[in-house]
Protein backbone atom coordinates (compact mmCIF):
# COMPACT_ATOMS: atom_id res chain seq x y z
CA UNK A 1 0.00 0.00 0.00
CA UNK A 2 1.43 3.68 -0.97
CA UNK A 3 2.28 5.86 1.42
CA UNK A 4 -0.68 8.38 -0.41
CA UNK A 5 -2.91 5.62 0.70
CA UNK A 6 -2.03 4.83 4.29
CA UNK A 7 -1.91 9.15 4.69
CA UNK A 8 -5.60 9.28 2.80
CA UNK A 9 -7.07 6.54 5.11
CA UNK A 10 -5.99 8.06 8.13
CA UNK A 11 -7.47 11.10 7.86
CA UNK A 12 -10.56 10.06 6.24
CA UNK A 13 -11.69 7.07 7.56
CA UNK A 14 -12.24 7.83 11.14
CA UNK A 15 -15.15 10.01 9.84
CA UNK A 16 -17.03 6.92 8.29
CA UNK A 17 -19.84 7.31 11.03
CA UNK A 18 -20.08 10.47 10.20
CA UNK A 19 -19.99 10.38 6.79
CA UNK A 20 -22.49 7.90 6.95
CA UNK A 21 -25.01 9.32 9.49
CA UNK A 22 -25.30 12.06 6.79
CA UNK A 23 -26.27 10.05 3.80
CA UNK A 24 -28.47 7.60 5.82
CA UNK A 25 -30.85 10.73 6.94
CA UNK A 26 -30.84 12.71 3.50
CA UNK A 27 -31.15 9.19 1.01
CA UNK A 28 -33.75 8.10 4.21
CA UNK A 29 -32.17 4.41 2.67
CA UNK A 30 -29.12 2.17 4.00
CA UNK A 31 -28.02 0.58 1.15
CA UNK A 32 -27.74 3.90 -0.71
CA UNK A 33 -25.76 5.35 1.73
CA UNK A 34 -23.98 2.93 1.63
CA UNK A 35 -23.08 3.41 -1.81
CA UNK A 36 -23.02 7.24 -2.08
CA UNK A 37 -20.32 7.19 0.66
CA UNK A 38 -17.99 4.79 -0.98
CA UNK A 39 -18.91 6.28 -3.85
CA UNK A 40 -17.56 9.58 -1.58
CA UNK A 41 -14.51 8.62 -0.57
CA UNK A 42 -13.44 7.27 -4.04
CA UNK A 43 -14.25 10.73 -5.35
CA UNK A 44 -11.91 12.12 -1.66
CA UNK A 45 -9.35 9.61 -2.97
CA UNK A 46 -8.68 10.99 -5.90
CA UNK A 47 -9.09 14.79 -5.15
CA UNK A 48 -7.19 14.38 -2.55
CA UNK A 49 -4.34 16.66 -3.65
CA UNK A 50 -7.18 19.63 -3.71
CA UNK A 51 -7.74 18.97 -0.37
CA UNK A 52 -5.33 21.97 0.63
CA UNK A 53 -5.10 21.05 5.00
CA UNK A 54 -7.48 22.29 7.32
CA UNK A 55 -10.57 20.14 9.07
CA UNK A 56 -10.51 16.92 6.46
CA UNK A 57 -14.62 16.55 7.96
CA UNK A 58 -16.32 19.15 6.64
CA UNK A 59 -14.16 18.48 3.22
CA UNK A 60 -15.83 15.04 3.56
CA UNK A 61 -19.30 15.66 4.37
CA UNK A 62 -19.57 18.15 1.51
CA UNK A 63 -18.29 15.35 -0.86
CA UNK A 64 -20.60 12.94 0.58
CA UNK A 65 -23.97 15.43 0.83
CA UNK A 66 -22.73 16.24 -2.99
CA UNK A 67 -23.27 12.67 -3.82
CA UNK A 68 -26.35 12.51 -2.06
CA UNK A 69 -28.05 15.11 -3.59
CA UNK A 70 -26.76 14.11 -7.57
CA UNK A 71 -28.66 10.22 -6.14
CA UNK A 72 -31.58 12.60 -5.39
CA UNK A 73 -31.21 14.38 -8.18
CA UNK A 74 -31.07 11.73 -10.46
CA UNK A 75 -34.31 9.54 -9.18
CA UNK A 76 -36.89 12.79 -8.41
CA UNK A 77 -35.19 15.86 -10.03
CA UNK A 78 -36.65 17.74 -7.55
CA UNK A 79 -33.11 18.30 -5.29
CA UNK A 80 -33.12 22.23 -6.24
CA UNK A 81 -37.01 22.57 -5.12
CA UNK A 82 -38.28 22.47 -1.99
CA UNK A 83 -40.38 19.51 -1.24
CA UNK A 84 -42.51 20.07 1.17
CA UNK A 85 -44.73 17.46 3.25
CA UNK A 86 -48.11 19.58 3.04
CA UNK A 87 -50.08 17.19 5.23
CA UNK A 88 -47.55 17.00 7.69
CA UNK A 89 -46.71 20.65 8.24
CA UNK A 90 -49.80 21.96 7.65
CA UNK A 91 -51.10 21.11 10.98
CA UNK A 92 -48.00 22.56 12.06
CA UNK A 93 -48.68 25.65 11.22
CA UNK A 94 -51.46 26.06 13.61
CA UNK A 95 -49.99 24.53 16.57
CA UNK A 96 -46.87 26.72 15.69
CA UNK A 97 -49.06 29.58 17.21
CA UNK A 98 -49.37 27.83 20.93
CA UNK A 99 -45.74 27.72 21.07
CA UNK A 100 -45.10 31.76 20.77
CA UNK A 101 -47.18 31.79 24.34
CA UNK A 102 -46.34 28.68 25.75
CA UNK A 103 -42.63 28.81 25.66
CA UNK A 104 -42.13 26.66 28.38
CA UNK A 105 -44.11 23.78 26.89
CA UNK A 106 -41.24 22.35 25.62
CA UNK A 107 -39.50 22.09 28.29
CA UNK A 108 -41.94 19.79 29.85
CA UNK A 109 -41.98 18.03 26.66
CA UNK A 110 -40.76 14.20 26.91
CA UNK A 111 -40.24 13.53 23.46
CA UNK A 112 -39.09 9.77 22.64
CA UNK A 113 -36.47 8.88 19.93
CA UNK A 114 -39.05 7.35 17.29
CA UNK A 115 -41.37 10.70 17.36
CA UNK A 116 -38.09 12.75 16.83
CA UNK A 117 -36.55 10.75 13.71
CA UNK A 118 -39.79 11.07 12.05
CA UNK A 119 -40.48 14.72 12.60
CA UNK A 120 -36.86 14.64 11.24
CA UNK A 121 -37.36 12.87 8.21
CA UNK A 122 -40.05 15.04 7.53
CA UNK A 123 -38.01 18.22 7.15
CA UNK A 124 -37.64 19.36 3.45
CA UNK A 125 -34.02 17.56 2.51
CA UNK A 126 -32.66 21.40 2.55
CA UNK A 127 -33.67 21.94 6.29
CA UNK A 128 -32.92 18.49 7.50
CA UNK A 129 -29.75 18.27 5.94
CA UNK A 130 -28.59 21.86 7.90
CA UNK A 131 -30.20 20.79 10.75
CA UNK A 132 -28.13 17.38 10.90
CA UNK A 133 -24.71 19.31 10.07
CA UNK A 134 -25.12 21.77 12.75
CA UNK A 135 -26.78 19.48 15.39
CA UNK A 136 -25.23 16.91 15.21
CA UNK A 137 -22.46 17.33 13.62
CA UNK A 138 -21.57 20.83 15.12
CA UNK A 139 -20.10 22.16 12.33
CA UNK A 140 -19.57 25.96 12.22
CA UNK A 141 -22.09 28.03 9.65
CA UNK A 142 -19.10 29.02 7.92
CA UNK A 143 -18.52 25.19 6.97
CA UNK A 144 -22.15 24.29 6.47
CA UNK A 145 -22.57 27.33 4.22
CA UNK A 146 -19.33 25.72 2.11
CA UNK A 147 -20.75 22.47 2.53
CA UNK A 148 -24.42 23.06 1.06
CA UNK A 149 -23.04 25.93 -1.62
CA UNK A 150 -25.25 29.31 0.03
CA UNK A 151 -24.40 32.36 2.49
CA UNK A 152 -24.39 32.02 5.41
CA UNK A 153 -27.63 33.73 5.78
CA UNK A 154 -29.82 31.24 3.66
CA UNK A 155 -27.72 28.35 6.78
CA UNK A 156 -29.37 30.61 9.57
CA UNK A 157 -32.83 31.00 8.22
CA UNK A 158 -32.98 27.38 7.16
CA UNK A 159 -31.77 26.11 10.21
CA UNK A 160 -34.30 28.39 12.44
CA UNK A 161 -37.49 27.50 9.87
CA UNK A 162 -36.25 23.84 10.82
CA UNK A 163 -36.65 24.15 14.14
CA UNK A 164 -39.60 25.70 14.25
CA UNK A 165 -41.10 23.21 11.92
CA UNK A 166 -39.67 20.53 14.41
CA UNK A 167 -40.68 22.25 17.59
CA UNK A 168 -44.49 22.55 15.96
CA UNK A 169 -44.16 19.22 14.68
CA UNK A 170 -43.32 17.66 18.84
CA UNK A 171 -45.82 20.19 20.14
CA UNK A 172 -48.76 18.52 17.97
CA UNK A 173 -47.68 15.24 18.10
CA UNK A 174 -48.20 15.74 22.37
CA UNK A 175 -51.90 16.61 21.93
CA UNK B 1 -33.67 36.79 23.95
CA UNK B 2 -32.76 34.64 26.55
CA UNK B 3 -36.18 32.23 26.49
CA UNK B 4 -35.27 31.78 22.58
CA UNK B 5 -31.34 30.93 23.15
CA UNK B 6 -32.86 28.59 26.00
CA UNK B 7 -36.04 26.83 23.38
CA UNK B 8 -32.63 26.49 21.16
CA UNK B 9 -30.31 24.60 23.85
CA UNK B 10 -32.80 22.21 24.40
CA UNK B 11 -33.60 21.66 21.44
CA UNK B 12 -30.27 21.21 20.79
CA UNK B 13 -29.71 18.56 23.59
CA UNK B 14 -32.59 16.70 23.02
CA UNK B 15 -31.42 16.18 19.33
CA UNK B 16 -28.61 14.96 19.89
CA UNK B 17 -28.87 13.09 22.66
CA UNK B 18 -32.36 11.36 21.12
CA UNK B 19 -32.18 11.16 17.15
CA UNK B 20 -30.59 8.54 15.76
CA UNK B 21 -26.56 9.07 14.50
CA UNK B 22 -26.48 6.16 12.35
CA UNK B 23 -23.13 4.21 12.48
CA UNK B 24 -21.54 2.71 9.43
CA UNK B 25 -22.40 -0.85 9.08
CA UNK B 26 -19.09 -2.80 9.45
CA UNK B 27 -18.74 -3.83 6.10
CA UNK B 28 -18.58 -0.41 4.21
CA UNK B 29 -14.88 0.33 6.06
CA UNK B 30 -13.95 -2.85 4.25
CA UNK B 31 -15.43 -2.02 0.97
CA UNK B 32 -13.82 1.14 1.04
CA UNK B 33 -10.61 0.24 1.47
CA UNK B 34 -10.94 -2.14 -1.45
CA UNK B 35 -11.80 0.10 -3.71
CA UNK B 36 -9.40 2.34 -2.72
CA UNK B 37 -6.76 0.11 -3.60
CA UNK B 38 -7.70 -1.06 -6.60
CA UNK B 39 -8.02 2.89 -7.29
CA UNK B 40 -4.43 3.35 -6.43
CA UNK B 41 -3.40 0.14 -8.63
CA UNK B 42 -5.37 2.12 -11.62
CA UNK B 43 -3.80 5.20 -11.28
CA UNK B 44 -0.06 3.85 -10.95
CA UNK B 45 -0.45 1.89 -14.31
CA UNK B 46 -0.53 5.04 -16.58
CA UNK B 47 2.76 6.37 -15.34
CA UNK B 48 6.15 4.83 -15.77
CA UNK B 49 9.48 6.24 -14.65
CA UNK B 50 10.66 7.12 -18.32
CA UNK B 51 7.53 9.29 -18.59
CA UNK B 52 8.89 11.17 -15.44
CA UNK B 53 12.30 11.72 -17.07
CA UNK B 54 11.08 12.84 -19.98
CA UNK B 55 8.79 15.64 -17.81
CA UNK B 56 11.84 16.56 -15.87
CA UNK B 57 14.53 17.09 -18.87
CA UNK B 58 13.44 19.85 -20.10
CA UNK B 59 13.61 21.61 -16.39
CA UNK B 60 16.73 20.20 -16.03
CA UNK B 61 15.62 18.72 -12.44
CA UNK B 62 17.27 15.39 -13.08
CA UNK B 63 19.91 15.98 -10.92
CA UNK B 64 17.85 18.15 -8.19
CA UNK B 65 18.11 17.31 -4.59
CA UNK B 66 15.72 14.95 -3.66
CA UNK B 67 13.29 16.47 -1.81
CA UNK B 68 12.90 19.01 -4.77
CA UNK B 69 12.77 16.35 -7.14
CA UNK B 70 9.95 15.00 -6.05
CA UNK B 71 7.92 17.55 -5.10
CA UNK B 72 7.94 19.23 -8.86
CA UNK B 73 7.08 15.83 -9.86
CA UNK B 74 4.44 15.52 -8.01
CA UNK B 75 3.06 18.64 -9.15
CA UNK B 76 2.76 18.10 -12.91
CA UNK B 77 1.68 14.53 -12.73
CA UNK B 78 -0.67 16.06 -9.90
CA UNK B 79 -2.04 18.55 -12.70
CA UNK B 80 -2.43 15.71 -14.97
CA UNK B 81 -4.35 13.43 -13.06
CA UNK B 82 -6.39 15.76 -12.05
CA UNK B 83 -7.18 17.21 -15.22
CA UNK B 84 -7.86 13.75 -16.44
CA UNK B 85 -10.01 12.97 -13.97
CA UNK B 86 -12.12 16.36 -14.61
CA UNK B 87 -12.21 15.82 -18.46
CA UNK B 88 -14.37 12.05 -17.58
CA UNK B 89 -16.37 13.97 -14.75
CA UNK B 90 -17.22 16.42 -17.53
CA UNK B 91 -18.13 14.17 -20.56
CA UNK B 92 -20.47 12.53 -17.64
CA UNK B 93 -22.29 15.21 -16.59
CA UNK B 94 -23.00 16.06 -20.45
CA UNK B 95 -24.00 12.82 -21.55
CA UNK B 96 -26.15 12.73 -17.89
CA UNK B 97 -27.61 16.56 -19.30
CA UNK B 98 -28.80 14.64 -22.25
CA UNK B 99 -31.36 12.42 -20.69
CA UNK B 100 -34.46 14.18 -21.10
CA UNK B 101 -35.49 16.61 -18.21
CA UNK B 102 -32.31 16.71 -17.50
CA UNK B 103 -30.62 19.68 -19.18
CA UNK B 104 -31.55 22.50 -17.22
CA UNK B 105 -32.97 23.70 -13.66
CA UNK B 106 -33.57 27.00 -14.98
CA UNK B 107 -34.97 27.36 -18.20
CA UNK B 108 -35.11 30.37 -19.84
CA UNK B 109 -33.15 32.06 -23.31
CA UNK B 110 -33.02 35.14 -21.08
CA UNK B 111 -29.62 35.46 -19.53
CA UNK B 112 -31.10 38.26 -16.82
CA UNK B 113 -33.13 35.58 -15.46
CA UNK B 114 -30.40 32.30 -15.43
CA UNK B 115 -28.03 34.66 -14.35
CA UNK B 116 -29.84 35.59 -11.00
CA UNK B 117 -30.51 32.22 -10.33
CA UNK B 118 -27.28 31.11 -9.39
CA UNK B 119 -26.88 33.46 -6.52
CA UNK B 120 -27.36 32.09 -3.52
CA UNK B 121 -26.57 28.27 -5.24
CA UNK B 122 -23.27 28.99 -5.19
CA UNK B 123 -20.41 30.88 -4.38
CA UNK B 124 -19.27 32.70 -7.26
CA UNK B 125 -21.34 34.30 -9.59
CA UNK B 126 -20.45 32.84 -12.99
CA UNK B 127 -20.91 34.73 -16.26
CA UNK B 128 -24.22 34.35 -18.39
CA UNK B 129 -24.26 35.33 -22.12
CA UNK B 130 -26.91 34.51 -24.95
CA UNK B 131 -25.52 34.03 -28.60
CA UNK B 132 -28.93 33.53 -30.10
CA UNK B 133 -27.91 36.01 -33.39
CA UNK B 134 -25.13 33.98 -33.71
CA UNK B 135 -26.84 30.47 -33.38
CA UNK B 136 -25.76 29.41 -30.05
CA UNK B 137 -28.94 29.36 -27.88
CA UNK B 138 -28.72 29.76 -24.63
CA UNK B 139 -31.67 27.38 -22.97
CA UNK B 140 -30.85 27.45 -19.34
CA UNK B 141 -28.94 26.70 -16.76
CA UNK B 142 -27.97 23.91 -13.93
CA UNK B 143 -26.08 23.57 -11.16
CA UNK B 144 -23.99 20.49 -11.00
CA UNK B 145 -21.24 18.94 -9.22
CA UNK B 146 -17.32 18.35 -10.29
CA UNK B 147 -14.51 18.03 -9.10
CA UNK B 148 -15.85 17.84 -5.69
CA UNK B 149 -17.50 21.05 -5.90
CA UNK B 150 -20.17 22.52 -6.96
CA UNK B 151 -20.29 24.37 -10.46
CA UNK B 152 -22.26 26.35 -12.81
CA UNK B 153 -24.08 24.65 -16.05
CA UNK B 154 -24.85 26.28 -18.67
CA UNK B 155 -27.04 24.76 -21.77
CA UNK B 156 -27.20 26.27 -25.18
CA UNK B 157 -28.40 24.88 -28.67
CA UNK B 158 -26.73 25.34 -31.93
CA UNK B 159 -28.70 23.23 -34.68
CA UNK B 160 -29.18 20.36 -33.23
CA UNK B 161 -26.48 20.09 -31.23
CA UNK B 162 -26.20 20.32 -27.26
CA UNK B 163 -23.17 22.69 -25.99
CA UNK B 164 -23.11 22.59 -22.25
CA UNK B 165 -20.31 24.67 -20.61
CA UNK B 166 -19.30 24.47 -17.10
CA UNK B 167 -17.93 27.32 -14.95
CA UNK B 168 -16.19 27.45 -11.69
CA UNK B 169 -13.45 29.57 -10.13
CA UNK B 170 -10.37 28.62 -10.67
CA UNK B 171 -6.93 31.15 -10.36
CA UNK B 172 -4.80 28.76 -11.47
CA UNK B 173 -6.14 28.07 -14.95
CA UNK B 174 -4.34 30.96 -17.29
CA UNK B 175 -3.59 28.23 -20.07
CA UNK B 176 -4.40 28.39 -23.27
CA UNK B 177 -7.32 25.94 -24.31
CA UNK B 178 -6.92 22.43 -24.91
CA UNK B 179 -9.27 20.74 -27.40
CA UNK B 180 -9.91 17.23 -26.85
CA UNK B 181 -11.46 14.75 -28.53
CA UNK B 182 -13.67 11.85 -26.09
CA UNK B 183 -15.65 9.23 -28.44
CA UNK B 184 -16.76 11.95 -30.53
CA UNK B 185 -17.06 14.53 -28.06
CA UNK B 186 -15.19 17.41 -28.23
CA UNK B 187 -14.14 19.41 -25.15
CA UNK B 188 -12.30 22.81 -24.87
CA UNK B 189 -11.12 24.02 -21.79
CA UNK B 190 -9.67 27.48 -20.70
CA UNK B 191 -9.01 30.29 -17.46
CA UNK B 192 -10.23 33.31 -17.76
CA UNK B 193 -10.37 36.12 -15.40
CA UNK B 194 -10.15 34.18 -12.50
CA UNK B 195 -12.51 31.24 -13.65
CA UNK B 196 -12.18 27.51 -15.17
CA UNK B 197 -14.33 27.37 -18.64
CA UNK B 198 -15.10 23.74 -19.79
CA UNK B 199 -17.37 23.31 -23.41
CA UNK B 200 -18.56 19.57 -24.32
CA UNK B 201 -20.39 19.02 -27.71
CA UNK B 202 -20.42 16.59 -29.96
CA UNK B 203 -20.47 19.63 -31.92
CA UNK B 204 -17.49 19.36 -34.51
CA UNK B 205 -14.43 21.27 -33.18
CA UNK B 206 -14.15 24.22 -35.37
CA UNK B 207 -17.39 25.07 -34.46
CA UNK B 208 -17.32 24.60 -30.65
CA UNK B 209 -13.79 26.69 -31.47
CA UNK B 210 -16.28 29.83 -33.08
CA UNK B 211 -18.10 29.20 -29.62
CA UNK B 212 -15.66 29.17 -27.60
CA UNK B 213 -14.41 32.19 -29.16
CA UNK B 214 -17.82 34.31 -28.49
CA UNK B 215 -17.72 33.70 -25.04
CA UNK B 216 -14.28 34.63 -24.85
CA UNK B 217 -14.52 37.82 -25.93
CA UNK B 218 -17.92 38.71 -24.30
CA UNK B 219 -16.60 38.38 -20.71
Amino acid sequence: MTTKNQHFERLALPHLNACYNLARWLLKDEHSAQDAVQEAYLRAFRFFESFNGGEIRPWLLGIVRNVCFSYLRHEQHHAHHEEFDEDYHSASQESASELSSTPEALLVLKVDRQRLNTAIEHLPTSYRETLILRELEELAYEDIAHIVGVPIGTVMSRLSRARHLLRAALVREKT
Amino acid sequence: MESNEREENHLHQLIKTQATYHQAPKELEARIKQALLKEKVDHQEKLSVSDWVKRLLPFGLVFASGVGFSLFVSNSVMNERYHKEIVQEVLDQHIRSLQVAHLTDVTSTDQHTVKPWFAGKLDFSPPVHDFSSQGYALIGGRLDYIGGRSVAGLAYRHRQHTVNVFIWPDNKSTHEYNVLDNNGFHIIDWGQQGMHYWAVSDLNSEELKSFVELIKQKI
